[in-house]
């Protein structure tokens, strides 16, 4: 989602202009979070759903591979993996070379692969097909996020729903409440500001702008972000600029922090029992039109580290065992390269769906036929929403007709038992 | 004499953040003295004259072929990031030392625009010759610039246009420029992409010589259909089809709205006016004066929050903290202060351009000021703090509100500002992170 678009998105869900968070409220640390890990109103038996968002569209076809299909070979000359390459799953599908840790979790049964979900008329846009899978409406322009939704039947407390991205993500946003985005950095304030005149400055002013209001409201709870810093170890910043010659993307959006420096804070979070049943992380960088092979292959042992060790660490833990972990992207990409060695945006695409305890070590749905293309690009078979529903009520105990508009559909037996 | 107040506002958005001298000059010229001088300023520019554009020195990349040892890739590994780093050095000195200032407050706008990064690019110079382009064609007709930045290799490169060709069109460059830099999404099909990525085939940069030429044998030259009208359309036809559309006036004026006054949509009666003066020769200028002088516009005190680079550069150039003559430490804080915030220049974040509004207040944005702006505070010298340590509490907190260019504070800030103002330097600190200098 562009800059303007989440503007105009969180303005239109409250969460900027006149919203519950502009008007003061309290901007959350992590300490504020590892705090609730003491209510005693947490059910023991609740699960914790982790969404892991990749931005830029991640290449379905190239992450969960129809190796043996001729067609995928012809289409994507230079690109293509053949039998050997693959992590193999079955007879017609395998995994990317660099998914050895996803491979073994899905050996483990803890790994289950949905594929050619998307929604009807896609959009190839990364900016609204974001948006879409963010609002989970693709019929018209939302304005609230589908955890956002669930967020406010459960209350609307920020910390039931914590993003560690920079900026809050849409998803998180709803109608009459918001989740928390939770800073990472280990930063101590600095000397030479009292604390007194701090905490003044986080007092609301009655009738300045909300903008002004807001910038106040971030000094509400800085006083306790020393204490965080000794309770957390502090995620490391991203490098700016890597020093090999591998081509980068054209980015997109995305977290800043590497993808195992977020996903070790929901460790800890999880592991203290806190309260947030809600946790959104993020990768950016897939929009590979061009020298996608190396790159994208580099960017996926990203994500295959730092989700195979997170979902293992939550296998070691009673707390641990009832996270549930979900992936996706935007979009796939067109089924045929273009001349750049690369891929344009395309439709339908792989979920990933984990846990210590879901069922996993199976393939979902079936692959769309890469003989049978809408304008180049796969169809989809699977709605996102009967994931998102599936989600909703399987680990999150809610309703996901109240949340998605009426969507009744359903993936049965999507995480198999809690 | 002008309302004070309302000349702030405009200086605030038309500056990188002016000194109260300058509030003071524009003041008692009047608004329509001042415009001019803004927007089309006719003397020299000394500041810009005293910060020239770097040399710096051959493209380690260029000289690069396949048969360079791993030594040779590392030394200009190491060569190609001091370059870079000496262009953004060097970016920020200029954005302090202008005396045009909503020219390089454009070229900055434009940069969030086209938004390139120097993390794909990898070069420095091209990353200059990309801010060049956006600073020879950035405030006239914007047909003009479009056609030089579908030229730039900066721009090319970081959208893969070098890889579009006949055989196997790559759609990056063309989705882009109708979605974020010409149209807007929904003003266009996934056809009209097709197509307009076909009419860009064929560009190739040279990394030697720094330019993108158009190789026939690697173009697309048969009939498209983009938008309803088919035609051979080329880079430049494709361009002007694309500006003539109704879209894109409104579109461009809501651009600029957003960055030069307001989060919230921009009234519909603003919106014709400020479409109305742009549309004869899209000229960029006569939009930007509409906007300056719409009374729209004169509603939008608070609207914006500082960017993290006119907050920095606004108060270095209120402190008189000149950042070529910081300690080359100093210097290399300040940048890593504008990582810590989100906004290092020449690294927009997506091609999307940079975040706006409640995006920059965050918790962990506020540590990174405060560190940022105690550093300031222990730079600056007598002229400034003097003011400051001078005559009762009120008298303290009415200078740091004319230095600071702050309207008014609140009585929350009121609070907190008389808890520091036996300390100048802390008084400075706590104002620089206060609520109402974080907005605009």
């Amino acid at each position: 989602m562009d800059t303007v678009t989440r503007r105009k998105f969180l303005i239109a869900s409250g969460v900027v202009a006149g919203g519950a968070l502009a008007a003061g409220a309290t901007a959350y640390t992590l300490w504020d979070i590892l705090a609730t890990a003491a209510d005693p109103r947490r059910d023991p038996g609740a699960r914790t759903l982790v969404v892991v968002t990749l931005y830029g569209g991640n290449d379905g076809l190239a992450t969960v591979i129809p190796y043996a299909d001729p067609a995928y070979h012809d289409a994507r000359p230079g690109l293509s993996y053949s039998a050997e390459q693959v992590l193999r799953i079955d007879d017609t599908t395998g995994l990317n070379p660099s998914l050895k840790g996803l491979r073994q979790l899905y050996d483990d049964d803890r790994l289950a692969i949905v594929r050619g979900v998307g929604y009807p008329q896609p959009d190839r846009s990364h900016f609204r097909s974001m948006d879409i899978w963010h609002t989970g409406s693709p019929e018209r322009p939302g304005n609230t996020g589908w955890l956002g939704r669930w967020l406010d039947t459960v209350g609307g407390d920020p910390r039931l729903a914590v993003s560690f991205e920079p900026v809050l993500p849409p998803l998180l946003a709803g109608e009459t409440s918001a989740g928390a985005a939770v800073p990472v950095s280990g930063l101590k304030v600095a000397r030479g500001v009292p604390r007194n005149a701090l905490e003044a400055l986080g007092k609301p002013s009655p009738g300045e702008p909300s903008l002004q209001a807001r910038a106040a409201a971030c000094f509400a709870d800085l006083d306790k972000v020393d204490e965080m810093i000794t309770d957390v170890k502090a995620a490391a910043a991203a490098d700016a600029d890597s020093d090999d010659d591998t081509p980068a993307a054209t980015a997109t959006g995305g977290g800043r922090t590497p993808l195992a420096a977020q996903l070790e804070l929901v460790a800890q979070c999880v592991e203290a029992g806190v309260s947030t049943r809600v946790f959104s992380v993020s990768l950016g960088g897939f929009d590979f039109h061009a020298d996608e092979k190396v790159a994208q292959e580099r960017l996926l042992a990203e994500l295959d580290s730092a989700v195979s060790a997170f979902v293992n660490r939550m296998g070691l833990s009673e707390r641990g065992q009832k996270v549930v972990v979900l992936v996706y992207s935007e979009f796939g990409r067109r089924v045929r390269a273009n001349a750049s060695d690369g891929t344009d945006h395309g439709t339908a695409s792989n979920v990933l769906v984990a846990g210590p305890r879901v069922a996993g070590g199976r393939l979902i749905g079936e692959q769309p036929s890469l003989g049978d293309l809408d304008r180049g690009d796969l169809k989809s078979t699977i709605d996102f929403r009967d994931i998102y529903a599936s989600l909703l009520s399987d680990a999150l105990g809610a309703d996901p007709g109240r949340i998605l508009g009426g969507w009744s559909g359903r993936m049965s037996d999507l995480l198999g038992k809690a | 004499m002008a309302d004070r107040g309302l000349v702030a506002h405009l200086l605030r958005r038309a500056t990188f953040g002016p000194t109260s001298e300058e509030v003071d000059r524009a003041a008692a010229a009047g608004v329509e003295t001042t415009l001019p001088t803004l927007l089309t300023p006719t003397s020299a520019d000394a500041g810009a004259a005293a910060t020239p554009v770097p040399r710096l020195g051959p493209d380690p990349y260029a000289v690069l072929t396949r048969s360079s040892s791993r030594e040779e890739r590392q030394q200009a590994n190491q060569q190609r990031r001091e370059q870079i780093q000496s262009l953004g050095q060097w970016w920020v000195a200029r954005l302090f030392a202008a005396e045009h200032q909503l020219l390089e407050k454009m070229v900055f706008f434009w940069h969030g625009h086209w938004a390139t990064s120097v993390q794909k690019v990898k070069s420095a110079h091209l990353m200059l010759g990309h801010l060049q382009t956006m600073r020879t064609y950035g405030r006239g007709d914007f047909a003009v610039l479009a056609k030089a930045m579908l030229r730039d290799p900066a721009l090319i490169f970081w959208l893969d246009g070098q890889r579009n060709t006949r055989q196997a069109p790559n759609e990056n460059l063309a989705r882009e420029l109708m979605e974020l830099f010409t149209l807007g999404i929904g003003s266009y099909t996934e056809e009209d992409i097709r197509a307009g990525a076909r009419a860009l085939t064929g560009w190739t940069i040279d990394r030697t010589t720094r330019r993108a030429s158009l190789n026939p044998r690697r173009h697309d030259a048969g009939a498209k259909t983009i938008l309803g009208r088919t035609a051979n359309f080329d880079v430049d036809s494709y361009a002007d089809l694309l500006v003539s559309q109704p879209a894109h006036a409104a579109f461009l004026a809501g651009r600029l709205w957003f960055r030069f006054a307001s989060g919230q949509p921009m009234p519909t009666a603003t919106e014709e006016r400020l479409v109305a003066a742009y549309r004869p020769g899209r000229d960029v200028t006569a939009l930007l004066r509409a906007l300056f002088t719409d009374e729209a516009f004169l509603a939008t005190r608070g609207h914006l929050v500082k960017q993290p680079v006119e907050w920095a550069v606004g108060a270095m150039r209120q402190l008189g903290l000149n950042p070529t003559r910081l300690a080359a430490e100093k210097r290399r804080q300040l940048i890593g202060g504008l990582d810590g915030l989100g906004q290092v220049p020449l690294r927009p974040p997506s091609v999307g351009g940079w975040p706006a509004g409640a995006s920059w207040l965050t918790t962990s944005s506020i540590q990174v000021r405060l560190r940022l702006a105690t550093g300031f505070a222990a730079e600056v010298g007598a002229p400034v703090l003097d003011p400051l340590a001078t005559g009762s509490t009120d008298a303290k907190l009415d200078a740091l509100a004319r230095l600071l260019v702050v309207d008014a504070w609140t009585d929350r800030t009121r609070a907190a500002l008389t808890q520091s103002a036996g300390e100048p330097r802390r008084l400075l600190s706590v104002g620089l992170v206060s609520p109402e200098y974080t907005v605009s």
